[in-house]
């Protein structure tokens, strides 16, 4: 059994004295382990942080094994995430999240979203947006997707501004007035799969809204907290204003 | 079936040789089979020196440091700069540190790094212990010498977060060509962090 993918490093453990077993995110193969043999030296180390792309390739003689990764650095997000605490913890969120999925269960969208996230990195504005969509398809691939595309009370598809904390779909400003303290906002960014928030307050209303169902559908049910990098993230948006 | 080549003494000794770092079972046969070979130039002296070690070392109240002293020989050595304090991940560390000679002040062992997928958290690491030494008098700088790893920096951006009301700068190690590197042969981490960190000359 062999194949080559593209992957994003979730983690390395330690495994004797020299090897490791990693923990990375396939495009093709989903979440997916296996050996490094020599993981743990000088050479191989800074390709293993996480957060950063790699190509890959994987052996085993039985599918079922964990078998051996031969790994090769294609993009050093990690490094260059060094020295800046909020992008640090957007890739801690981001692994924390994606270490939730199945081994070996596919989502190339999913990953194609945690690449795009990475390779914005540096735009200080635009990735935040992405880890929301991010933690918003995370949902709909673990079975929870949100239907903000029409109001649950009416059908409307125009003036949608609410999310039923129950159901969550989203209600449009009428047929939510009633209801408004009860709702979730819907930022306007979350409306249109092309917008993009020009406000932070937008962003903080998205990550409230995907927090409360990941912690709802996929933390608490798991017995999990959330990933203490999403909570610095929040912490440091907050301050950021 | 494996047939036993030595009584259960000397079985013993190797098994427990084996589980030392760098030795396999093959390793830790020849080590066994040396030892005893020169039972009163070694095998005994370094029986007494390992009984005496596990009896008398101890884990420095102060820092974290190992020494047979409490505080350690570090922490009482006047000499030293007590206006910073140079926080390391492991011992391992604080002695690549104290070999290089390029530090003279106190040092602060935390015991790990922050990993929240392995569960390691504030509370497991020495943090509350360094707080409050940044806040003792005449401590006027941390230096973060933590790994250049996603785990290390934020840990480092963690602390740097904590310390800000004790009053101290916060420094870390630079990031980038090592001392005798060719940028022919360095891994593109190491070249995307040191352009990140350039400066002017």
């Amino acid at each position: 059994m062999d194949w080559t993918d593209t992957a994003i490093v979730l983690q390395a453990r330690p495994h004797g004295e020299t090897s490791a077993v990693l923990d990375l995110f396939t495009r093709e193969h989903g979440r997916h382990h296996g050996l490094v043999r020599g993981g743990r030296s000088r050479k191989i180390r800074p390709t293993l942080q996480t957060g950063n792309l790699v190509s890959v390739e994987w052996r085993a003689r039985l599918s079922e094994q964990l078998g051996y990764f031969v790994v090769e650095l294609d993009r050093p997000y990690a490094a260059r995430a060094l020295d800046d605490r909020l992008a640090l913890s957007g890739i801690g969120t981001l692994a924390g999240h994606a270490a939730l999925l199945a081994e070996r269960d596919p989502h190339p969208n999913l990953f194609d979203l945690a690449r795009l996230m990475l390779d914005h990195l540096d735009e200080e504005t635009l990735w935040p947006q992405l880890l929301v969509r991010f933690e918003l398809l995370l949902l709909a691939e673990l079975g929870f997707g949100l239907d903000l595309e029409r109001c649950a009370a009416t059908g409307a598809r125009e003036g949608l501004t609410y999310v039923s904390p129950k159901s969550g779909s989203a209600v449009s400003a009428e047929a939510g007035a009633p209801y408004k303290d009860k709702l979730m906002p819907l930022p306007p960014f979350l409306r249109s799969a092309s917008a993009v928030a020009t406000d932070p307050q937008e962003v903080a209303e998205g990550f409230a809204l995907t927090g409360f169902f990941l912690e709802r559908h996929v933390f608490e049910p798991r017995g999990l907290p959330m990933p203490p990098a999403r909570q610095e993230l929040l912490r440091l948006m907050r301050r950021a204003g | 079936m494996s047939r036993k080549a030595a009584g259960p003494e000397i079985e013993n000794l190797i098994a427990l040789l084996a589980r030392m770092p760098g030795l396999g079972p093959r390793s830790a046969r020849r080590a066994a089979l040396h030892l005893i070979k020169k039972r009163e130039q070694l095998m005994q002296p370094l029986a007494r020196a390992l009984a005496e070690a596990a009896e008398k070392i101890l884990v420095c109240p102060e820092c974290g440091n190992l020494d047979t002293a409490s505080p350690c020989t570090i922490c009482q050595d006047s000499r030293r700069d007590g206006g910073m304090i140079c926080v390391v991940e492991e011992v391992g560390d604080l002695w690549a540190l104290e070999r290089a000679g390029v530090l003279n002040t106190r040092y602060h062992v935390l015991g790990g790094t922050l990993s929240p997928l392995d569960g390691i958290g504030p509370e497991d690491l020495s943090i509350g212990k360094l707080l409050d030494r940044a806040r003792a008098t005449g401590v006027t700088e941390v230096l973060l010498a933590l790994n250049a790893t996603v785990e290390g920096q934020t840990t480092a951006h963690y602390l740097s977060a904590e310390l800000e009301s004790a009053g101290v700068t916060v420094s870390r190690l630079a990031h980038g060509v090592p001392v005798g590197g060719e940028l022919d042969y360095l891994d593109e981490g190491t070249l995307a962090a040191a352009v990140k960190s350039r400066r002017p000359v």
